[in-house]
């Protein structure tokens, strides 16, 4: 049985808890699939409704009120208990934020392999499931294969399957609402309400153009080359994580898993090698354009066009051919 | 404040990525190496939580000889003194092996707190610091904005997704995982690079019976996912053409 993690908060799914339904789907040989959604009483009850409508085996609510909020000693007891009692040869989870905070400790607890940040699946020659996930900066792709007894433990990175890729039961799946078993006294963290640390004010999701910078813009005050080129362009000036680490430009202008994710028609990125965390951001864009020295980089995988040259040759000349 | 970071050696950002002849693992002789970018700022923030509340800040890496560079630019940015675990073969060690490893190596200090990067810019795992905890039974959190050490609990800030954050408290003595850009980072002084070289690097053997708990069977470059269409010529050649292609085969300006 493979076991999928589905993430919910207030009773609202992400969409990646519906691709990692998609990824399991993926996987051959017809195993079942039950689906685990853990909260305090409510929010799991009402994620689980709506995991219901999935081609799954069973929704299972896993609820107590230590599971809300979100505690990582909490979820990791819970899991740990769960896991013990259904046995799953698999177990598979979003690779979300939440995800990274506590599953390489419930891995570590049950002593079990955990395959991270995973792209797809594949059968090797024995028949047994070769995972794919990227490495040196998506610079390197690994097939790999997890060691050990069973359960594994995978993280399907945001966007490896599509959401709506998730099959839909012809009825909805049986659900079922568990008492976790967990001692609210063991859990040390003691979170406070996320918040959002500025208003918005730029809502790049909305952009339909974006140039967006990256370390290959090497100053700030090199930025009114990109700027030139977003305003020929009408778009909007967005940057890579680096970039506003070193706040060159407001953390809002951020696109990535940290910042905002867009898909614009147009999206050039300008001296952006193509991290993991970057591209979950902007590869959903309609049209990319990558301008970088660095032939390797990453960024070209997803581009529809590519220019392997000097941005600062590059880009004044583009705006040049722009405005004739 | 008794402070550890546990800092990895990975290829420089601009490397070009080589694989080895049996498609295994990268063609280490080609490759430079460097601090793993998380794991700079991870020490920049012990040192300046020692510099407010005292204390000792300890850097430990794991892997071969070569790790002890990143070790001595540790101990010349401020680091006390450092912990380095012999490791040869780091390309067969996962996160398990890893933090295991660190955990034998620290854990009769008795710290307060261990910082290391959110995850590293080569195997990426984004686990060892997580596992680390565990093994060494301390509470944690992961992808650390800000930290605050009040008596026998740590305040911290974590980065959320699409620009949320949350503040979470727990009882030290923790594992924090630090996301880059948290501090502005120190370059190493001719001063701390002279007074590094008295400092004590510790080397550790590694401890036996760990076992990794994945194998890559290949590694190779990306599988592409578009037809990209590179454009070649002059810059203002290229400029054109990729004008053209925007306006009448896009159609997106």
């Amino acid at each position: 049985m493979i076991l999928v993690v589905a993430e919910q908060r207030g009773g609202t799914l992400n969409r990646a808890s519906w691709e990692t339904i998609a990824a399991a789907q993926h996987i051959p040989g017809g195993v079942p699939i039950v689906v685990a959604v853990l909260g305090g009483s409510g929010g799991a009850t009402t994620a689980a409704a709506q995991l219901a409508a999935a081609a799954v085996h069973e929704v299972v609510a896993v609820e107590h009120p230590s599971l809300e909020p979100y505690t990582a000693d909490g979820f990791t007891a819970a899991l740990q208990s769960l896991i013990g009692q259904l046995n799953p040869t698999s177990v598979l989870f979003p690779h979300t934020y939440q995800t990274r905070d506590f599953v390489p400790k419930l891995a570590a607890r049950l002593d079990r392999a955990l395959l991270t940040d995973v792209t797809g699946t594949k059968p090797s020659d024995d028949g047994a499931l070769v995972f794919v996930r990227p490495m040196f900066q998506g610079k390197l792709t690994a097939d790999v294969r997890p060691q050990g007894p069973a359960p594994h433990l995978v993280t399907f990175q945001i966007g490896s399957y599509r959401p709506d890729a998730a099959a839909r039961g012809s009825s909805p799946a049986p659900v079922k609402t568990v008492a976790a078993t967990l001692d609210g006294a063991s859990v040390r963290q003691r979170p406070d309400q996320p918040y959002q640390e500025a208003r918005q004010a730029v809502d790049l999701s909305q952009a339909e153009r974006i140039v967006s910078v990256g370390r290959g813009i090497k100053g700030q005050e090199h930025l009114s080359v990109a700027q030139a080129l977003a305003d020929a362009l009408k778009a909007e000036l967005a940057a890579s994580r680096p970039i506003c680490d070193a706040g060159w430009l407001p953390m809002e202008r951020q696109v990535g898993s940290s910042g905002q994710t867009v898909a614009p028609k147009l999206y050039v990125a300008l001296g952006i090698s193509g991290a993991i965390q970057h591209l979950v951001g902007m590869k959903g864009s309609n049209v990319i354009v990558a301008i970088n020295k660095d032939p390797d980089a990453p960024i070209f995988e997803v581009a529809d066009y590519g220019i392997v040259g000097d941005l600062f040759e590059v880009v004044p000349a583009l705006v040049k051919a722009l405005n004739e | 404040m008794n402070i550890a970071v546990c800092i990895k050696q990975v290829p420089t950002r601009d490397w070009q990525p080589r694989v080895n002849d049996g498609g295994t693992w990268i063609r280490d002789r080609d490759v430079t190496f460097e601090t793993n970018e998380p794991d700079a700022y991870a020490l920049e923030e012990a040192l300046r939580l020692k510099e407010k509340h005292g204390g000792s800040v300890v850097a430990c890496s794991v892997g071969p000889e070569r790790v002890a560079q990143v070790l001595r630019e540790a101990l010349a940015r401020g680091a006390d003194r450092a912990i380095h675990v012999e490791h040869a073969s780091v390309e067969a060690s996962d996160a398990f092996v890893i933090a295991g490893a660190l955990a034998a190596a620290v854990r009769d200090e008795r710290f307060d707190l261990v910082l290391t990067g959110l995850q590293s810019d080569d195997q990426g795992f984004a686990q060892t610091g997580v596992v680390l905890a565990e093994r060494l039974g301390f509470a944690h959190a992961t992808i650390i904005m800000e930290v605050q050490i009040e008596s026998s609990t740590v305040r911290v800030k974590r980065e959320l997704e699409g620009g949320w954050f949350q503040w979470v408290a727990m009882p030290l003595p923790a594992v924090l995982t630090i996301q880059s850009g948290i501090n502005h980072l120190r370059y190493a002084t001719l001063k701390g690079i002279m007074a590094a070289k008295k400092k004590e690097i510790r080397k550790v053997a590694m401890p036996a019976g760990l076992a990794a708990r994945q194998h890559i069977v290949r590694l190779y470059a990306p599988q592409k996912v578009k037809r990209t269409e590179l454009i070649t010529g002059s810059p203002a050649e290229a400029a054109k053409t990729l004008v053209t292609r925007l306006r009448e085969t896009a159609r997106v300006i």
